[in-house]
């Protein structure tokens, strides 16, 4: 089974969705993330699904709930790459994206990332 | 083999969650050399995915067949379980993220991403889902 490797960019972590991911897989790497944002204390995590032909209900629910709980250890998620096919028929199927934030790109998920660190910084929320 | 469903392409037995992914990559491809665009190649394929896995979370076990229709203009698929079938239907189908679990979604979202969506299912009596899409 296909690894994930993931990368770390100063406060950063960019998970690179490349391969499809069967259901346990995509468990597994959830867990791997969290262990991966407990170790190295990310104050950002970049998923990128660029690669990603097809979310169903499943993976939505789970990038979703990976994004709740990265939160939950103070850390912000950011999705980039979603195509537009993608996009339209997550729309069609009913789900939502509420608890991570988009960005086109992986220079626009950095730029968005360290904003909202700034924002967290001056304000105290987020 | 043509029968009232169309010819066959393919019959796939889902139990596990590899099974899934064989199925959406075997309905891709079979959309792609049809002519599908992008957009409903992905539309198909979700769909796809998100009935096989009712089959393999709900059934444990299922038979999902393929056939094309009207020289390879439309695309049917049959979703197919024994397992414990819906038992309040329209509720499952009203949809809603957190509707029967994960049945809601799955299947109201797959009736939106498809043309034609026919459900048949009985408590005890299995189920079988039947989606059908055209060039």
């Amino acid at each position: 089974m296909p690894e994930i490797s993931m990368l770390t960019l100063g406060k950063t972590l960019i998970v690179p969705m490349q391969v499809e991911l069967h259901d346990r897989a995509a468990a597994r790497l959830q867990e791997d993330i969290l262990v991966k944002i407990e170790k190295t204390g990310a104050s950002g995590l970049i998923i990128d699904v660029s690669a990603v032909d097809i979310v169903d209900s499943f993976l939505g629910r789970l990038l979703g709930e990976t994004a709740r709980m990265a939160a939950m250890m103070g850390t912000a998620t950011v999705l980039v790459g979603i195509k537009k096919d993608v996009v339209i028929t997550m729309l069609q199927l009913g789900l939502e994206m509420k608890d991570l934030h988009t960005a086109l790109n992986m220079e626009d998920g950095l730029a968005l990332l360290e904003s909202l660190r700034i924002k967290k910084s001056l304000t105290g929320i987020g | 083999m043509k029968n009232e469903w169309g010819i066959k392409e393919a019959e796939i037995f889902v139990e596990s969650d590899e099974d899934i992914i064989l199925t959406r990559q075997k309905v891709r491809i079979l959309t792609q050399q049809m002519g599908f665009s992008t957009l409903s190649q992905t539309r198909i394929v979700t769909a796809v995915s998100e009935l096989a896995r009712n089959i393999v979370v709900h059934a444990k076990e299922g038979r999902v067949s393929i056939y094309t229709l009207e020289n390879r203009r439309g695309l049917r698929i049959v979703f197919e379980d024994q397992g414990p079938g819906i038992p309040d239907l329209e509720k499952a189908m009203e949809g809603g993220y957190s509707t029967v679990g994960s049945l809601g979604l799955g299947l109201k979202g797959a009736q939106r991403l498809v043309d034609e969506f026919e459900i048949k299912t009985e408590p005890g009596q299995g189920t079988r889902v039947t989606i059908t899409s055209h060039l």
